[in-house]
């Protein structure tokens, strides 16, 4: 983890943009990050994020704005000069190279002394597990064995900045778990600062110290990936990370730290928190938004009056194993989804198809979120 | 049984090509070697048959043995390399930038240029031949243009000679060392150079490094799809080149039609064919080594 003391400026983008003709790719971003930091661009598919990368690594010059790595201002350098290596979605592994000269390439192109390339390439063949396949052609490699060859690539040249682009969107399901473990133990080990980019939202949720959420550009919210996840800060942040209920609504009161919220698919007032970020007014549109897990359900009507809660019916749910996810129709005819942990071994339903429940969370549960859809 | 038609249509398939290469290439080329080792009569045809009235095998190695010994045919093979090489090399030099552009060019305009390159197909052959010589004699295009602009006083001697038929064979067969060039190119992954330049290589070095030893195959095709034919050619050497300048097709035919000396005229065949198909297989024995190694 970071330190939060330390200033997180290692890497420095200022008021960078790139447009492609009339097409704004990224929109004057400002982003720090940290020495040593694991820090994950996440978006949709040209959200941007491919784009910063790019000029990150010299491949494309910003049209305005300037990016410094370690206080040197590599707007301008060509990609060979940056102390910056790349790992590309595709690998990009040389095919008429074997896995060790892929490696000791970028060592070849620095002039480096014969001996030391090898005890180099020693040494970082043993840290991504690569012994007995130092001889074989790429096309003799499997998805998982080709990632750590690209990985050992850029990683030998022993870069200020490591780039990923999608590093596990290659591998399948099982493999992309492990994989992302072994990531991350090779980025503490080394300490070299890692910029991910991803459209996986749990890809960035585990890998990362922190998380730069992107849309149309721009940043919507820079943030530890906890912060994102509890206190999104607008609809989209919300609807990109994990599943989440939102309702529509407008603040009718104001107390000292909580509100109430007229939400006519909840059937009237709700109770909400007003947190530090929360400055709203009364009669101000807001959305409240609720993640499936902190909904919880119960045949009595539950007893805490502050509670938020809701009659309804059970319209689907899904077996998943270690949870379930239930479809709540609501009085108001609006659908919910809530997510149950299955913590008891039993073959019996805890609740069947159009059984009648209530769903209640505490106030603190849900996220308000300012601002119309 | 479906099984077993499926065999006899497989042995059908397999056997087509066999026959196609045994009736049009195989057969043919016996009969061009049965008549190399003939010797030439005043007769209809106009060789001794390979077996005497007697029944007796009759051969002769004479009309090979002739080509060893005079200059003549040594030198004009030696000259047809050197100026099939000459037109390849240059070939190479102007198809690589060519297909190289062309498979990085935004994909409407690379079917555009594509077009263009297969056009001049649709003109013929010998009117384009015929073009040249409009264009390089002494009172043609490039010699007046030079002449206007002051640069020389009196035309170039350009027409009939060694030149002209590099210009021509160049010209002619361009587009086939652009096609398998741009083909080799066209699926190149172009994150390979990117990774080279992020791995610390400059563009020329990245280019050296990556793009061009993985356009080998399309090098290597290119290569022989020019050589092979120029160092055959006829129609250029007869239209562009002087009477100094005697390429080897030119020999063949006027050993064949001139002189009607049907064997040696047979005999220069079968060695242009040895002189292009050994180093081929040369070549392929080479490359099928080095994937053994590799693997």
């Amino acid at each position: 983890m970071t330190d939060p003391t330390k200033p997180a400026d290692f890497i420095r983008i200022r008021n960078v943009s790139k447009h492609f003709g009339d097409f704004v790719a990224v929109d004057g971003v400002n982003l720090d990050i940290g020495k040593s930091e694991l820090f994950s661009i996440l978006g949709g598919s040209g959200c941007g994020k491919s784009t910063l990368l790019r000029m990150m690594a010299g491949f494309e010059t910003p049209t305005s704005g300037t990016i410094e790595i370690d206080g040197v201002d590599v707007t301008n350098q060509p990609p060979y000069e940056r102390p910056v290596n790349m790992m590309f979605q595709s690998y990009a592994i040389f095919p008429h190279m074997n896995v060790e000269k892929n490696i000791a390439y970028g060592l070849r192109k620095e002039g480096i002394a014969k001996q030391e390339i090898i005890k180099r390439v020693d040494d970082v063949v043993g840290l991504v597990q690569l012994g007995d396949f130092r001889k074989r052609r790429p096309d003799q490699l499997s998805g998982g064995q080709r990632q750590r060859v690209a990985l050992a690539r850029a990683l030998i040249k022993r870069p200020k900045v490591l780039l990923l682009d999608e590093p596990l969107a290659a591998l399948d399901k099982k493999l992309r778990e492990h994989t992302q473990f072994e990531l991350m133990n090779i980025q503490d080990e080394l300490g070299v600062t890692f910029v991910v980019v991803t459209h996986d939202q749990e890809e960035a949720m585990t890998l990362s110290t922190r998380i730069a959420v992107m849309n149309e550009g721009r940043f919507l919210q820079v943030g530890t990936p906890k912060e994102i996840y509890e206190y999104p800060n607008s609809r989209f942040v919300a609807d990109f990370i994990g599943t989440i209920n939102t309702f529509e609504g407008t603040v009718s009161r104001i107390d000292d730290n909580a509100m109430s919220v007229d939400c006519p698919e909840l059937g009237g007032d709700v109770r909400a928190l007003i947190d530090d970020n929360t400055h709203v007014n009364v009669g101000q549109q807001v959305c409240i938004a609720v993640r499936p897990e902190k909904i919880f359900i119960s045949f009595e009507e539950p007893e805490d009056h502050e509670g938020v809660r809701a009659h309804g019916v059970v319209d689907d749910f899904g077996y998943f194993g270690n949870l379930s996810l239930y479809r709540i129709r609501l009085e108001s005819g609006r659908t919910i989804q809530v997510s149950w942990q299955n913590q008891r071994r039993s073959a019996k339903r805890f609740v069947e198809w159009e059984d009648k429940v209530w769903v209640s969370w505490r106030p603190r549960s849900a996220v308000v979120i300012k601002g119309e859809s | 049984m479906p099984q077993r038609t499926d065999k006899t249509w497989r042995r059908v398939t397999i056997a087509i090509p066999y026959l196609w290469l045994f009736v049009f290439f195989l057969l043919p080329f016996a009969i061009i070697l049965k008549i190399s080792l003939a010797d030439p009569i005043v007769a209809q045809p106009p060789f001794t048959p390979i077996f005497d009235a007697q029944g007796r095998l009759s051969v002769t190695l004479d009309n090979f043995l002739f080509l060893l010994t005079d200059k003549l045919y040594a030198f004009t093979y030696l000259k047809s390399v050197f100026l099939a090489g000459a037109a390849t090399v240059l070939c190479l030099m102007l198809g690589f930038p060519m297909a190289y552009g062309i498979a990085r060019a935004q994909p409407a305009v690379r079917s555009l240029l594509l077009l263009l390159i297969v056009l001049p197909f649709w003109i013929s052959f010998l009117l384009r031949v015929y073009a040249w010589m409009g264009l390089l004699n002494n009172y043609g295009a490039i010699n007046n243009a030079l002449m206007w602009l002051g640069l020389i006083d009196q035309p170039v001697q350009m027409m009939y000679t060694d030149f002209a038929i590099f210009i021509g064979l160049t010209y002619s067969y361009l587009p086939f060392m652009v096609l398998p060039l741009y083909a080799t190119l066209e699926r190149m992954d172009l994150d390979l150079i990117e990774a080279a330049q992020d791995l610390g290589a400059s563009r020329t070095r990245a280019f050296w490094d990556v793009t061009w030893p993985l356009a080998r195959a399309g090098v290597i095709a290119g290569c022989l799809l020019v050589f092979i034919p120029a160092m055959g050619e006829y129609v250029i050497p007869y239209l562009l080149g002087g009477p100094e300048s005697l390429l080897i097709g030119r020999v063949l035919f006027d050993e064949f039609f001139v002189n009607r000396d049907w064997p040696l005229a047979a005999s220069v065949a079968i060695v242009l064919l040895l002189l292009l198909v050994v180093p081929i297989v040369m070549l392929q024995r080479s490359q099928t080594g080095e994937a053994e190694t590799a693997a």
